[in-house]
């Protein structure tokens, strides 16, 4: 069975075309579309309900140390209120989840995972707990709001005191107000924009939607689906869980190889994730030259050599052209070098470039 | 929704215009786009290539999927537009004018609705 996010009777007030996405029934787009809702979000600002998100508490004295254990970033030198991203690795060194962990105070973590993942996510973290720690898994209790793009701040400014909003990219406030009502303001997101990623109790997220659109009004805002998080997290190479990572797959082929720490005495796959090295395949963009579309699963040809395949691929909204990330071979890096998918039986050139597809301008 | 009175329609959400000169106009449906979203691609046969009924003859992309477009008859392509592969966005804007190919030599023809059937038909997939 589907589950509905607390902002489901929202989406469908909203008029979203609703479709089901990692268990539960989300929106993948409004009356916008899709790349109306994409440029929003890189000209103005976009509102997306990401309350299908699992969260995580790790309590007590040992929960540093299980963090460290357990995941492959190094999470000894936060502060409070610090966030920071880290695969999660199994023993033979592929992925069992890409993650943020944020640090509330001393021995008080809040671990944010994908949807889909919530239930495998928790048992695995609770298998491999060690010493004194408490974990907790509170979902179902959390509503999630992403409000992102250049005019995020100025339209948070409007229902939020601007002394509660972080400063730094990768800091949240856990005392927050929002609207009134209690809210994690934490400044992050998945769309390569400036941008707030707010938490709060299930019950307040339908409100505080209709408070961020109204004050987000005379920005541009627009409500923004799951077409939309797919195409701007793209253009910024931000990888996602079952595309460019999974149980089989390393996180360094997502290009995640910064988040494992080789100096970390120990972590769950560390020895995996050391042996990989140096990469047989790495992760790399393509831009389409050729004429059409390349999404996920297309096999990638150097002349008749399979080299590789694609995880992700769609049009760019932003670029109005076609994209896709893809793992090969190695030795294929250097952008210009011209690599052909096969979709559908029809072969498409394209053309490794740098990544991100998309960065902002600072 | 936009449902013409003087056109025919599959159930796959293609639309038929009898020219009356041998030849038949095939889109797809303001349904069809809808359901898409916001078409990004259009992949068209050439000229001369035969087309059969309740066959894909080309396929249409929207940001986030691709779908095929079936022929409602069995024929030969004898015009294809090219403006839809420049300005796909055309499609969405306008179903009933950015039509996709005329077919002649038109051999069979599968069972097709009219406007009110079709508006009911419509209805049930929602």
């Amino acid at each position: 069975m589907e589950l509905k996010t607390p902002l489901y009777d929202t989406h469908v007030k909203y008029n979203g075309k609703i479709v089901p996405f990692g268990g539960f029934l989300l929106p993948v787009q409004y009356e916008a579309g899709v790349i109306k809702e994409h440029m929003a979000v890189r000209t103005a600002c976009g509102l997306f309900d990401v309350s299908h998100m699992g969260e995580v508490t790790v309590k007590g004295p040992d929960a540093l140390k299980n963090l460290n254990h357990i995941m492959t970033n190094e999470f000894s030198d936060m502060a409070d209120g610090d966030a920071r991203y880290s695969p999660m690795a199994n023993e033979n060194g592929g992925t069992v989840d890409d993650l943020i962990v944020y640090k509330k105070a001393e021995n008080d973590y809040l671990v944010v995972v994908n949807a889909a993942n919530t239930d495998k996510d928790f048992a695995w973290m609770c298998d491999h707990k060690i010493g004194d720690c408490e974990m907790e898994n509170i979902s179902a209790s959390m509503g999630q709001l992403a409000l992102q793009g250049p005019l995020a701040q100025k339209t948070l400014e409007k229902i939020a005191d601007p002394a509660d909003i972080p400063e730094g990219y990768y800091t949240a406030n856990f005392n927050g107000k929002v609207a009134g009502m209690d809210c994690i303001i934490s400044r992050t997101g998945y769309t390569g924009e400036d941008g707030f990623e707010l938490y709060m109790a299930a019950e307040d997220a339908p409100a505080m939607w209709e408070a961020v659109l109204e004050a987000g009004e005379e920005f541009g805002i627009l409500p923004c689906g799951l077409g939309a998080r797919d195409t701007l997290r793209l253009e910024a190479a931000m990888p996602l869980y079952g595309h460019e990572m999974n149980e089989e797959s390393s996180p360094r082929y997502a290009r995640l190889g910064i988040f494992i720490k080789k100096d970390k005495e120990e972590f769950v796959g560390k020895e995996a994730l050391m042996a990989q090295l140096p990469l047989q395949k790495r992760g790399i963009g393509l831009k389409v030259t050729g004429r059409g579309i390349i999404r996920e699963h297309c096999d990638l040809y150097d002349g008749d050599k399979l080299v590789g395949q694609t995880t992700s691929g769609t049009h760019s909204p932003y670029f109005k052209e076609s994209i896709a990330l893809a793992i090969v071979d190695a030795e294929y890096k250097e952008p210009g070098t011209k690599l052909y998918a096969d979709v559908r039986g029809r072969r498409i050139e394209a053309e490794i470039v740098k990544l991100p597809f998309y960065k902002r301008e600072k | 929704m936009n449902f013409p009175a003087e056109l025919k329609y599959s159930r796959s959400h293609e639309w038929v215009q009898d020219n009356g000169d041998g030849t038949f106009t095939i889109g797809i449906t303001d349904f069809a786009q809808d359901a898409l979203g916001d078409l990004v691609f259009a992949n068209l046969p050439e000229e001369g290539d035969a087309v059969t009924a309740e066959e894909a003859f080309g396929d249409v992309e929207s940001v986030k999927a691709v779908s095929d477009v079936m022929s409602p008859v069995t024929g030969e392509v004898v015009a294809i537009n090219e403006e839809i592969l420049d300005a796909p966005e055309s499609i969405n804007e306008d179903p009933y004018g950015a039509w996709f190919i005329k077919v002649a030599n038109v051999t069979d023809t599968e069972e097709l609705l009219d406007a009110e059937a079709y508006e009911a038909f419509c209805a049930t997939e929602a």
